[in-house]
């Protein structure tokens, strides 16, 4: 039961005076974020859209950029993650990034090569 | 408490119980145990959804042109809008519920009430947006034809405009005989009759010159192929099978039913936690009320139920990204 809450977000350059200023100070942060993703998938821009890195369009990598640091604002802040001690936060945090990643990793590349197998009806190696 | 614990007189040692590892409370641990276990499961079914995906990446149905209706305005194609305020909605939730666990903190009743009531109307609102948005995809709107291989093909006229399949199919009379669970040993109810039938969509393909068919398979700009008249004749005549209307979990009018599979299920799961979210809520809303927490000298409670609201909305923030924009 952390009485004391750490009252500065973005790395220190942000503070708030209260705990109820820094809630609604995250809230606007949010806000501009999800304003910022419906905004770019409404337009699409053409740019983003034609030019990839690592295979993937700058699209979808600024979109899932931007769920990553929501996802940190509600986990930091709503759910007072950074009130609690280090170690709850990385048995926390590290175990999920760990087992999601390698999850994701798996499944698409197997997910591609299916695609692949369809697309070219051959069978490469061991399917 | 004190009366169902034994005692074990090494109160006060690193072993001796009584601490509070990484100085949470039992409760709030056991609350993060479940969280991180509930992320893995949901993380699951995304990473399933993307293993989909990527086995048919080059006819996945485009969220934009599924989802764009907005209560009230109808016939107003709005992708987007809708989902962004349900996002809105559920953040704002999250808001009022963080103020709640900041008002138990310094022990105000009065204001953990009011935060608290704003957090269950908000989660009604979300749950029954999504029931909406259910019912509109499960009605559809133009309806398409799915092939002999199982592939859906969807209407253009030669502007590129989509046609609705009522809005030229021939009106056959036929007479249907229905088999009753009465005239038979061996009964199955039918399934459900689309309104119009393979062969009255047909007809009414043939009959108008200026109707063309798209594939869900992209070109290279990554639009819809729309095939030429005759190619669309073709299609129609050889690979043609029956009507789709709407999306459940056998047909896709949108495209590749996985789409739907995953649709139900993720979003169907996600709203049974908001669901669930809002029980809760109630529940502990109703023990504010009466003092429970007032008379404990705590709100971990209220901060107990908060940890799973705000996880409700931070998976909230995942499947709008993974379904909709990305």
């Amino acid at each position: 039961m952390a009485h004391e809450h750490k009252l500065a977000i973005f790395r220190g350059t942000l503070k708030f005076k209260s705990n109820i200023a820094k809630i609604w100070g995250v809230f606007v942060f949010l806000s501009i974020v999800t304003i910022i993703e419906v905004a770019l998938g409404i337009l699409k821009p053409e740019f983003l859209l034609e030019n990839r890195f690592l295979a993937m369009k700058y699209l979808n990598w600024i979109f899932i950029i931007l769920t990553l640091v929501k996802a940190y604002y509600i986990t930091w802040d709503f759910m007072h993650m950074r009130d609690e001690k280090s170690s709850l936060r990385r048995a926390v945090v590290w175990t999920g990034v760990f087992l999601i990643c390698y999850l994701i990793l798996i499944l698409l590349i197997e997910g591609d090569y299916i695609y692949e197998v369809y697309k070219s009806n051959y069978v490469k190696f061991d399917f | 408490m004190d009366t169902t614990v034994a005692k074990t007189g090494t109160e006060g040692k690193t072993w001796g119980g009584g601490n509070k590892p990484l100085n949470a409370s039992y409760g709030k641990m056991m609350m993060w145990f479940f969280i991180v276990s509930d992320a893995l499961t949901f993380s699951g079914f995304i990473a399933a959804y993307g293993f989909s995906r990527f086995k048919f990446i080059d006819a996945w149905p485009i969220a934009d042109e599924v989802f764009t209706h907005v209560p009230f305005l109808h016939g107003v194609p709005a992708p987007m809008y809708y989902v962004a305020f349900m996002t809105f909605i559920l953040i704002f939730s999250s808001v009022t519920m963080v103020l709640a666990v900041d008002a138990g903190h310094k022990m105000q009743q009065k204001k953990v009430i009011w935060y608290m009531f704003f957090t269950i109307i908000g989660g009604a609102i979300f749950v029954g947006s999504q029931a909406w948005e259910w019912a509109t995809f499960i009605k559809g709107d133009y309806g398409a034809v799915e092939t002999k291989g199982g592939k859906i093909i969807q209407f253009l006229d030669t502007e590129g405009k989509r046609v609705a399949i009522a809005d030229f199919a021939e009106k056959i009379p036929t007479a249907r005989n229905v088999h009753e669970e009465s005239n038979g040993v061996w009964y199955e109810a039918e399934e459900t009759q689309t309104t119009f039938s393979f062969e009255e969509v047909k007809a009414g393909f043939l009959a108008n010159d200026n109707l063309l068919v798209r594939t869900q398979y992209y070109d290279e700009n990554g639009e819809p192929t729309v095939l030429s008249r005759e190619e669309s004749i073709e299609k129609i005549v050889n690979d043609g099978k029956l009507v789709v209307e709407g999306a459940n979990l056998k047909h896709n009018e949108y495209g590749h039913p996985l789409f739907a599979d995953f649709f139900f299920f993720i979003t169907g799961f996600h709203g049974f936690h908001v669901l669930t979210g809002v029980l809760i809520n109630i529940i502990i809303f109703f023990n504010v009320i009466i003092g429970t927490y007032e008379r404990r000298g705590s709100y971990e409670m209220v901060e107990k139920v908060g940890l799973y609201w705000h996880f409700v909305d931070l998976v909230w923030v995942f499947v709008f990204t993974f379904f909709y924009l990305v």
